[in-house]
């Protein structure tokens, strides 16, 4: 039945003796599939290579450390607030004395964690930090995972590692 | 007596002060308070946050006066009339005021238990400018215990003298005051004395910045991530209404009921607020009103599974059964349904 008066009826003619022969159909296509062969491929093998990800780019998280190496977060919760899928997720804690080495502030983070699972990486936590302390890598992306439980990072995967320290341009 | 506020005019009772007579007439109107508290005698007039303009004294004398005055220590005249938010000279005083509280606080909101509760938060994202003009160090002081229950952070101070009310009308012995004058003022316990009075911890609630905090809760989480809940209790010392903060299932702090201006009209005993931290100590009556615009609304799982009465009576009325006459014949053959 038609349900409206939009219908087009398309009109086919006879096909002519090439068409019917159906010979220059196949020896076009095969004429594009070998093409392909020389041309450069649209795919990398990832991971062995890997893409340039432009300077704005948006991959895994980095708990920064300031100049001396102690920790910026001091865990107010602004970046969980912020964050649109509650992602984020930590534990506070106060700075024992001999521990100022440590972190910067009075309040630590004692855990912190991200759910890659639910991160959209959009970049809100950064925007929210008044402490400088969360930035998203440029350079990294969040690794593939088999495991449910491997997409929680703590605090061991996000802290930077002062021997391998994360530098954007632009920044002192 | 008649008092006109912003326009709006209003019956109020003699000797109420301008303050209160704004309050009455709403929010929109009410200048902010940071020292005066109503519940406490003769708090009030120290931080200047309230400062109105009053552009006719009263009726008989219907001079304007000449400087701003505080609206909580002024009492109204008859006839007067006040301008408040509509004042240009009162919007850009308070830009200042919020600058002179704002010259020795530490910009330490993220640390801060108070932040997200913080009536200088409100004040200075109300009516301050967002830029700091000083580059003079912060005055800092000396860790002062106050016991096991208290935190003291002088440096939050901002000299309110709110708690030295509470200390002098609530408690009976005090052992709690301001030391030395202006620039070197602070609140001391006077020899470090710990104060072990039983109602000692009100002075957490009346405090506005985070100088006088809760010790038993101290960095256990931000205020927005807990969730408020009035209970109460029968307590044989004090009237045992109070609001629970949870998150989750566990009661991590205990406090006094704050009405809309953010006063506490019940004080609550130390033992309800430090060592009840139990659902089971406690009859629960039901969530806190907290305004949707509030920091302490935000992200809170299980906000729509409560539905209110209204839309589902409302959704029942307005219910209509689908026509299931209509012609089905284009459909494919299948069961019919139903």
């Amino acid at each position: 039945m038609k349900l409206s008066n939009k219908t087009k009826v398309l009109e086919q003619g006879e096909m002519t003796l090439a068409e019917r022969m159906y010979l220059p159909a196949i020896v076009g296509g095969m004429a594009t599939t070998l093409k392909h062969f020389f041309m450069k491929p649209a795919t990398i093998r990832y991971p062995e290579q890997k893409r340039y990800l432009g300077p704005i780019f948006r991959g895994q998280h980095i708990l920064k450390r300031d100049e001396e190496g102690r920790e910026r977060c001091t865990a107010c919760g602004l970046c969980a607030v912020a964050c649109p899928a509650e992602a984020i997720s930590m534990v506070a804690d106060e700075r024992k004395k001999g521990e100022e080495t440590l972190y910067r502030e009075e309040k630590y983070a004692k855990v912190y964690e991200i759910n890659m699972l639910r991160c959209i990486f959009c970049g809100l936590c950064e925007e929210a930090c008044p402490k400088q302390a969360i930035y998203l890598r440029h350079d990294k992306m969040v690794t593939v995972f088999n495991e449910r439980d491997e997409v929680i990072y703590g605090k061991d995967k996000l802290v930077e590692d002062m021997g391998n320290r994360y530098l954007r341009e632009g920044w002192k | 007596m008649k008092v006109t506020i912003d326009n709006i005019t209003i019956e109020v009772e003699p000797g109420t002060t301008i303050m209160q007579a704004a309050r009455q007439i709403g929010p929109e109107v009410a200048p902010p308070a940071m020292c005066y508290y109503e519940p406490l005698k003769a708090s009030g007039g120290k931080c200047r946050g309230c400062l109105v303009k009053v552009t006719a004294g009263s009726e008989k004398d219907p001079r304007p006066m000449p400087k701003l005055v505080p609206s909580c220590i002024t009492q109204v005249q008859e006839g007067m009339i006040v301008e408040n938010t509509i004042n240009e000279q009162v919007l850009e005083t308070r830009k200042g005021i919020v600058e002179f509280l704002l010259l020795n606080h530490p910009l330490d909101c993220p640390i801060c238990d108070q932040a997200g509760e913080c009536h200088l938060q409100d004040f200075s994202f109300e009516h301050g400018v967002s830029k700091t003009r000083t580059v003079e160090e912060r005055n800092t002081f000396e860790q002062v215990d106050l016991g096991d229950h208290i935190q003291l952070h002088m440096n939050r101070c901002i000299l309110c003298y709110r708690c030295v009310y509470t200390a002098d009308q609530i408690t009976d012995g005090r052992v709690h005051g301001v030391m030395h004058r202006g620039d070197h003022a602070e609140i001391s316990t006077y020899i470090e004395k710990a104060i072990d009075n039983d109602f000692s911890g009100n002075i957490i609630d009346v405090c506005p910045v985070g100088a006088l905090t809760d010790k038993t809760y101290r960095f256990k989480n931000r205020v927005w991530f807990t969730k408020p809940v009035e209970a109460h209790c029968d307590c044989d010392k004090c009237s045992g209404n109070v609001t629970l903060w949870y998150r989750g299932e566990e009661v991590i702090r205990v406090t006094g009921r704050k009405n809309e201006w953010g006063e506490v009209k019940e004080f609550i005993c130390n033992t309800c607020r430090f060592d009840r931290k139990k659902t089971s100590d406690w009859t629960i009556e039901g969530p806190s009103k907290v305004s949707r615009a509030s920091v302490i609304s935000a992200n809170k799982y299980g906000a729509n599974t409560i539905k209110p009465a209204f839309p589902i009576k409302q959704a029942a009325e307005q219910y209509k059964k689908i026509d299931d006459n209509r012609d089905r014949s284009f459909l494919a053959p299948q069961k019919q349904l139903n």
